[in-house]
Order: C-alpha cells, then sequence, then structure tokens
C-alpha cells in the first residue's frame, strides 16, 4: 500500500484550490501560421500546442473512407515536458490517449461533408502537470474550430480524482502521483453528452457518480472559456479588417 | 469493401432486433452467453487460462521470472500486460506491431488488475533495488466474435489466482502462490438504439456506437472504466452501466472465480 501523503490542509489542496476549484486556464488562439487552425493551452503547469490541417487528402490512400473524412489524432508528450526525459516517439500510453481523444471528437465533427478527405489533429505537451489529455482535448477543440472544421459543438474536458480519500477536480502531478484515482471526461457542454470516459485507481459507486457530476459542471466552466477565446480572436480579426478598410 | 457493405448490412439487422427488445442470438439485453474459464492450460506457463465467452475464445498466459525493478519502486514487483490481436482470431487482425486496439485491450485489463490492488506488489519483492518478480500477462486472442475485453479481464485474473511462483526454478525459497487481494472482473456493455446491452456479441460491437467496460471488486467499488466508440453518452446511461456492470461482475466472479 501507498503510504498516505498529506495532500489536503485545512479543507484546502497543498496548491490552495478547493475540492471543486479548478486550475487557472489560459487560453490562446490562432497561435501557429502554417496549420489551418491552432490553439495554445495551459491548464495549470500544462502547457499544450494543438494544430490542426485539413480537410485535405488522406494518405495514405488506402486509409480513405469512401463516404466521410478520417480523423487522425496523435497525442505526443515532448521528450522534455516530464521529469523523466520521456523517450521520443509514441508509446502504448499515447496510443490509447490518442484513441480515446479522436473518438471523444467522434460526435462534433461533421465528417460526412468531406468523403475520402483526412482532418489531422496533432497535440504536443510541451509541459506536463497531470491532465494532459483533458488539457489536449480542450485545445483541439479550439483549433478544430479555429480551422473552420464543422462541427456541431465544441468538447471539453477535464479529470476529477480522489486525493486523501476527498473526490476533488482536476488533481495536479503531485496529487495524481499520490491519489487513489484519477477519472478523465469530455462532454458536450450544451446537451451535457459524454465522449469520453475513462478509470483509474479506486472509486466507490456513490464516488463515482459525485465526480461525474463535479467533471460535467467544470466541463460548462471551460466551455465557457473556449467559447469566449474564440470570440475573442474572431472579434481581433474583424477589427483588424475594418481598420485596413 | 466487401466486407464494409457486409458490416453495414449487419449493423442495420441488429438494430432492428434491439429496436424490437431482442438480440441475435436470443439473449435478454442484460444476459452474457455462456461462460466456460479453464485454468492451467498451459504447463510452462505459471499461470494460464481459457476463457470461452459464447464463440469469443481468448487464451491468457502468466509467465513470472526475477528482473530489475523500475529505479522508483525498487521494493515492489512488476506487472507488464500485454495483447495479441493475432490474425488467426478474425480476418480484420493483421500481423505486425501492437495497434490501438490492441493496445486498449491491454491497458484496459492492466488498469483493473492495478486499480483494484489485486496483486500485493511489495510481496513480489526478492531483493530490494535488485531483483523482484515479473509478472508478464500476455492476452492471446484466439476467436474474436465480441467482447474480448470481458474474456481476457476473466482471463487474467484467473490466471493469476491459480498461479505459482517458479521459487525452485531460481534457486529461491518463499510462498508459491501470488498474494492476490482482489478479484476485478470486467462488465462490458454497448448502447444500441438507446438501450443497454450487456456482453455485446460481434455484430453488436460493431453497431454499437460506444461501448463501457465497468471493472468492479468484490466489495463492489470499482477500479477502472474505460468508454471506448464513437457515440456520446448521457449521464443516466453511465450510471445505469455502473449498476448493471457491478452486478454482472458480481455474477461472474461468484461462479467462475
Amino acid at each position: 500500500m501507498k503510504e498516505e501523503i498529506e495532500l489536503i490542509k485545512d479543507g484546502k489542496r497543498l496548491d490552495g484550490r478547493g475540492f471543486d476549484e479548478l486550475r487557472p486556464i489560459k487560453i490562446e488562439v490562432g497561435v501557429l501560421k502554417r496549420a489551418d487552425g491552432s490553439c495554445y493551452l495551459e491548464l495549470g503547469d500544462n502547457k499544450v500546442i494543438a494544430a490542426v490541417y485539413g480537410p485535405r487528402e488522406m494518405h495514405p490512400r488506402h486509409a480513405q473512407d469512401a463516404k466521410m473524412a478520417v480523423v487522425k489524432f496523435r497525442y505526443n508528450m515532448a521528450p522534455f515536458s516530464t521529469d523523466d526525459r520521456k523517450r521520443p516517439g509514441p508509446d502504448r500510453r499515447s496510443v490509447e490517449i490518442s484513441k480515446v481523444c479522436r473518438e471523444a471528437f467522434d460526435p462534433v465533427i461533421m465528417r460526412e461533408l468531406y468523403p475520402k478527405a483526412g482532418i489531422e489533429v496533432y497535440v504536443e505537451l510541451l509541459q506536463s502537470d497531470a491532465g494532459t489529455r483533458t488539457a489536449g482535448i480542450n485545445a483541439a477543440s479550439i483549433a478544430l474550430a479555429d480551422a473552420g472544421i464543422p462541427m456541431k459543438d465544441l468538447v471539453s474536458s477535464i479529470a476529477v480524482g480522489k486525493i486523501n480519500g476527498e473526490v476533488v477536480l482536476d488533481l495536479n502531478a503531485v496529487e495524481d502521483n499520490n491519489g487513489e484515482a484519477d477519472m478523465p471526461i469530455a462532454m458536450i457542454a450544451r446537451t451535457n453528452t459524454i465522449t469520453a470516459l475513462q478509470m483509474d485507481g479506486r472509486l466507490t459507486k456513490e464516488e463515482f457518480g459525485r465526480g461525474l457530476k463535479l467533471a460535467m459542471g467544470a466541463c460548462h466552466q471551460i466551455y465557457e472559456l473556449q467559447r469566449a477565446a474564440l470570440v475573442t480572436r474572431y472579434n481581433q480579426n474583424y477589427e483588424s479588417k475594418k481598420e485596413e478598410k | 469493401m466487401g466486407l464494409e457493405i457486409v458490416n453495414d448490412v449487419r449493423t442495420d439487422y441488429v438494430c432492428n432486433l434491439v429496436r424490437n427488445g431482442k438480440r441475435e442470438d436470443g439473449r435478454g439485453f442484460r444476459e452474457y452467453r455462456d461462460i466456460s474459464v479453464e485454468c492451467d492450460v498451459i504447463k510452462r506457463a505459471e499461470g494460464s487460462a481459457r476463457v470461452k465467452i459464447g464463440d469469443t475464445d481468448v487464451l491468457v498466459g502468466v509467465k513470472v521470472e526475477p528482473g530489475t525493478p523500475f529505479p522508483d519502486t525498487p521494493d515492489k514487483g512488476v506487472i507488464i500486460t500485454n495483447a495479441e490481436l493475432v490474425p488467426l482470431a478474425s480476418p480484420e487482425f493483421e500481423s505486425g506491431p501492437p495497434n490501438e486496439n490492441s493496445i486498449q485491450l491491454a491497458r484496459v485489463v492492466d488498469r483493473g488488475i492495478r486499480g483494484s490492488e489485486a496483486i500485493d506488489l511489495d510481496k513480489l519483492c526478492i531483493e530490494e533495488g535488485e531483483k523482484v518478480w515479473m509478472v508478464f500477462i500476455d492476452i492471446h486472442v484466439l476467436d474474436d466474435n465480441g467482447n474480448l475485453t470481458d474474456a481476457a479481464a476473466l482471463g487474467a485474473i484467473a490466471s493469476l489466482l491459480n498461479l505459482r511462483i517458479p521459487n525452485e526454478r531460481y534457486g529461491l525459497t518463499g510462498e508459491n502462490t501470488l498474494p492476490m487481494r482482489d478479484t476485478p472482473v470486467a462488465a462490458t456493455m454497448v448502447e444500441i438504439e438507446g438501450n443497454i446491452l450487456v456482453d455485446p456479441s460481434f455484430d453488436e460491437g460493431n453497431a454499437a456506437a460506444s461501448s463501457v467496460t465497468v471493472i468492479s471488486n468484490a466489495d463492489g467499488t470499482l477500479s477502472g472504466m474505460q468508454k471506448s466508440g464513437s457515440g456520446g453518452l448521457k449521464e443516466a446511461q453511465i450510471a445505469e452501466m455502473v449498476e448493471i456492470g457491478i452486478e454482472k461482475a458480481g455474477e461472474i466472479r461468484k461462479k467462475y472465480l
């Protein structure tokens, strides 16, 4: 058994957050020039950049789908993003996360509009501090919108977990490493539809239910931030166009 | 292309049946196919089990060897789970490096065992920092007729429960049984046309937009979950799946472990 490390003091977490509090989120839209859409996002100490290419011709051709676009999603950690250097290239963890993230977007991307095409989403973790896949999904969602990919809605994502016996929102690395459970989810906020769900660790049924509610609530907050970031970006575009005239 | 059309037709067929409250093999929505678990089927493996769920056939072999611990856990044994979707098991499997499906299968099984802390890793230490027991769980799929996850997870825990540690072979003394503390069991469900079906057959697995695996322990706590597939689910549906998953896992545990 893991020895218990004190992660909660006087009802607060070590970084001063309450149980239901998100880490600070910073979003910048359209940060890359070559990509069709991009987003830089910070979730606490996570720093992630997402780029979207497409819809464009799908390679290899045998991977094309005659009925709809194929979405490729690559989640990748930079070798310097972790305490111990991460060996470059895909490993089993990143392959699984890429799959889960891609599926999180399946219900929203209108793939049927682009038969035979490929839509590529690249997520690079530059600095990691637990919850990387949720940060990646949040950034990818905005990058897809920035690329003008037709979507039914944005996808928002966050993890809940259990530390020192308490269900808390958005674990940081210290909490994740010493916690009892971690459960990342992704959701279409407007319709409360869950598009990704994983759980790792040990939870009772009651804790699971409470955690899911907590995460869903936080996804609504994140959705508002994502939306605001996109609106800000496109207002800027509009303003600068007006000035040119 | 040919296979794709067949799959579309099968999907329509399965969805139509479900709309009328039926399944292709006549089961109820909350009913598993027949399960069989046969332990110690491979003489050379320290633990093994062959699990059949209907026509789905999965062989799990566990090898136990001494090895070097990870630097951050010098006094703990190591579990490594791997799955191979060998081409003999399905016309859709190809040889080559593991793809995302086999990786997900192995990682979900691994997650259940790790999350429940079923194996007391402290007791697998031979010499701190130098030598620990490495437990290699290898999932070999023989016939894919749907719901590989539950078969693989059941095979893994059954193998572990019947495992012998090969102390003598390495000139060591000590307990020959693996210190097990829990029995995580996976129950996989799919959502089709708003209905929840347990133990999806191959066609049901293809027809469903999403599937959820719920892994639970002897005391009814959860030790792992995974949603897979391109559909979305509502909170109430997931809550119901958790409920059903725990119940089904309890039944399987009682009968087969």
